[in-house]
């Protein structure tokens, strides 16, 4: 038996075991969950050491190689492996609860670079060409319904004032745009859920069964 | 018991077993249902229909896992397809850990599909951690992100990558993802370099995807394995995508009446209560 029937076969059998849940909770449905959380853990893992981890620290650091290039002792590559490489060390500190502080210091500049890389570019995607493109003029149905809906749906959540009078008429407008929304929303998430099913049925029929092309 | 009280207290694996059954038939029964191609759709086609061939490469981040493969695998490889019916090159990679196996499984198997050489008309980069920093270290420098490919050989003897140093040499970055990989292609791609941007999301996602859609901010929109089979129609290639339709139509049709139903018997029933309440007072 070739290992590929083998291995389809016990994708099968995990899918089946995984779906038995929906008639009752029961032993197979738990061996295969608890299975594939730790498989994916032990996968990362070593995706992360032999992607990352070797190549972009431990080579450079105890072997003094960077992508196939020698590199000097405490040279300014040497430094650029080794220091964030302490940095990730000292991040398990935190499981020792009487240094735990110093784990406080790589997770600050964790934190604080990635803040600081993603602040003016989200501000720009997310707000400002946000804003740009919904300035529209209002010469077309479309565009009317768009702008009506933004601001009904601002408004509505603009919680500083009660919602009466004028402000109140948007804001019911804008909790209309809300539902359309939502229900757009739930009906694409049912779509996703429905096509991940079609993918495990297609597995079991064709790759497994051979039953369909 | 009255028919409302039936209805609305029926055993929720018996809808189980009408919606596996109404996945399963139109497998050996196909309706051959039409996929009308949408715009979102039609603007990432077009945009990958405009990149010159044998010249710069097309960029193709396969950000996906296991669990959101059978959405965005199709995609995958209507996209590869294309980009080699067309001459052109393309440069794959992975943000995602567990989307290494996955790229690779597609690049591969469309590249040997298509008499493609490795090398020269596509190279696998591999998988690089981080997200944000390597989307912007691509704009500064390709080889700072990838000094090799996957298998260890350096950028500057693969003979696709001479000339190629960053987004400049780039006409067009595809983000095929089921988590945020998308929106920080287009943060860290888009907003700061220009870098034109187009993606392929989950279904569950899509909708978060339309404003940028509508900006400007993306060239193009897959949504799902509906986006998947629009796609599969524009390259006149059927695959899983289109394969799909059929029970995607039927579910939707059954849950929609489930709903109907749910819905009338719900109403009745709530009726019936304030009848009831009425002829007691």
């Amino acid at each position: 038996m070739s290992h590929h029937i083998i291995w389809t076969t016990i994708g099968a059998i995990l899918t089946l075991s995984i779906y038995s849940f929906l008639y009752k909770d029961n032993p197979f449905y738990k061996f295969a969950e608890h299975l594939v959380v730790g498989i994916s853990a032990g996968y990362y893992l070593v995706i992360y050491t032999f992607n990352f981890i070797v190549p972009n620290v431990a080579r450079p650091v105890f072997a003094l190689e960077l992508s196939g290039e020698a590199i000097p002792l405490a040279g300014l590559e040497w430094w650029m492996a080794l220091i964030p490489g302490l940095l990730g060390l000292l991040l398990y500190a935190r499981f020792f609860p009487k240094f735990a502080w110093v784990g406080r210091w790589p997770l600050g500049i964790y934190v604080g670079g990635y803040a600081g890389l993603g602040l003016s570019p989200v501000m720009q995607a997310r707000i400002l060409s946000q804003m740009q493109a919904n300035s529209l003029p209002l010469t077309s149905v479309t565009n009317v319904l768009l702008v009506v809906g933004l601001l009904g749906t601002l408004i509505y959540f603009f919680f500083s004032m009660r919602h009466k009078g004028v402000l109140g008429v948007f804001a019911r407008i804008g909790i209309v745009f809300l539902m359309v929304g939502f229900g757009a929303s739930f009906g694409y998430t049912v779509m996703s859920r429905i096509s991940l099913l079609i993918g495990r049925v297609d597995f079991l029929l064709s790759d497994w069964l051979h039953l369909v092309g | 018991m009255s028919w409302y009280d039936k209805l609305l207290q029926v055993d929720r694996r018996w809808i189980f077993l009408a919606i596996g059954v109404a996945v399963v038939v139109p497998f050996f029964a196909p309706l051959g249902l039409p996929v009308v191609v949408t715009d979102p759709v039609q603007g990432l086609y077009d945009a990958v229909e405009s990149i010159p061939p044998n010249d710069k490469p097309l960029l193709l981040s396969i950000d996906y896992a296991p669990a959101t493969l059978p959405e965005l695998e199709p995609m995958a490889f209507a996209i590869l397809r294309h980009a080699f019916r067309n001459d052109v090159n393309v440069i794959v990679m992975t943000l995602h850990p567990a989307g290494y196996g996955l790229a690779e499984r597609a690049i591969r198997g469309i590249a040997e599909e298509m008499d493609q050489v490795e090398g020269e008309d596509y190279v696998f980069m591999g998988f690089s951690p981080g997200v944000s920093a390597p989307i912007l270290g691509l704009g500064v420098a390709i080889r700072n992100v990838f000094p090799e490919d996957a298998y260890g050989t350096p950028l500057d003897e693969i003979p696709m990558m001479e000339g190629v140093r960053n987004y400049d040499d780039i006409p067009l970055a595809i983000t095929l993802a089921g988590w945020s990989a998308a929106e920080a292609w287009i943060y860290y791609a888009r907003e700061p370099y220009g870098q034109r941007v187009g993606a392929g999301v989950t279904a569950v996602m899509a909708t978060d995807y339309y404003p940028y859609l509508n900006a400007g901010q993306l060239q193009g929109l897959l949504g799902g394995m509906r986006g998947a089979a629009e796609y599969e129609v524009l390259i006149e290639r059927e695959g899983k995508g289109v394969l799909g339709m059929d029970s995607q139509s039927v579910i939707h049709l059954l849950i929609i009446i489930l709903i109907v139903l749910g819905n009338v018997a719900y109403f009745a029933q709530r009726r019936a209560k304030r009848r009831a309440a009425l002829e007691d007072a």
